[in-house]
């Protein structure tokens, strides 16, 4: 029931979605996170720890599963280069109830991005290129679900 | 010898990925580590900006390392 994915591909968040309801739920949450083109973005390259990054997804999607009445989880996240409009995201949580649902997905994602061992590094029209620095209400979002 | 990796601009700051080193004596945590390695690398001297993973789990400046085996040092994560 949790399925947790580090991958360079594109995903095909239909057919995730489509995989979760088959187990027969009440209901589905759903995040995608996609790549802004702010500023003359050209491409952005998403660095990690790949000894760890399945790992700490995998805990992520555990406390998820022992806070709320969860029937599946599905994370995944791509790694690699990935242009404008690309999805580099994507959280799916199923439940029998819609709070259940919509609040652990929020904490997934909530959670992802301050706990798991990503990086970004932006690349510019002008040739610019810069590793993305942490900001703080990411750090405040977290916090909130502790 | 313990393995320590560097990622994103710590990784460029550094100037490698990984290396292999024996733990001096007297270093028992990673606040210690980080000391010793702030001889080797100057990116060490600000560790407000540096986290920690023990064998990978996310660490603390003040966690025992004795026993670990790969310690890595990062930028605050930015994934999502």
């Amino acid at each position: 029931m949790i399925d947790v994915r580090v991958v360079v591909e594109p995903f095909d968040a239909g057919a995730e979605i489509d995989r979760l309801a088959r187990a027969g739920v009440g209901g589905i949450a759903s995040f995608i996170g996609i790549v802004r083109g702010d500023g003359g973005l050209t491409s952005l390259t998403l660095d990690h720890y790949p000894a760890m990054t399945q790992k700490a997804l995998q805990v992520l999607a555990e406390t998820a599963v022992a806070r709320w009445e969860l029937s599946a989880i599905t994370l995944i996240h791509r790694v690699g280069m990935m242009v404008p409009g690309d999805r580099i995201v994507f959280v799916a949580t199923a439940s029998a109830h819609r709070a259940a649902a919509l609040e652990s997905c929020a904490f997934l994602i909530d959670r992802l991005k301050t706990e798991a061992p990503f990086w970004k590094r932006e690349t510019f029209a002008d040739g610019r290129a810069a590793w993305v620095e942490a900001r703080e209400a990411d750090e405040a979002a977290a916090t909130r679900w502790t | 010898m313990v393995t320590i990796l560097y990622f994103a601009w710590v990784r460029d700051a550094v100037g490698v990925a990984e290396e292999q080193i024996a733990l001096p004596d007297g270093v028992a945590t990673v606040a210690g580590l980080a000391d010793w390695l702030a001889l080797l690398h100057p990116v060490f001297a600000d560790r407000a900006r540096l986290r920690v993973a023990v064998d990978q789990v996310m660490a603390r400046f003040e966690t025992d390392i004795s026993g670990a085996t790969e310690i890595a040092f990062f930028p605050p994560v930015t994934g999502g």
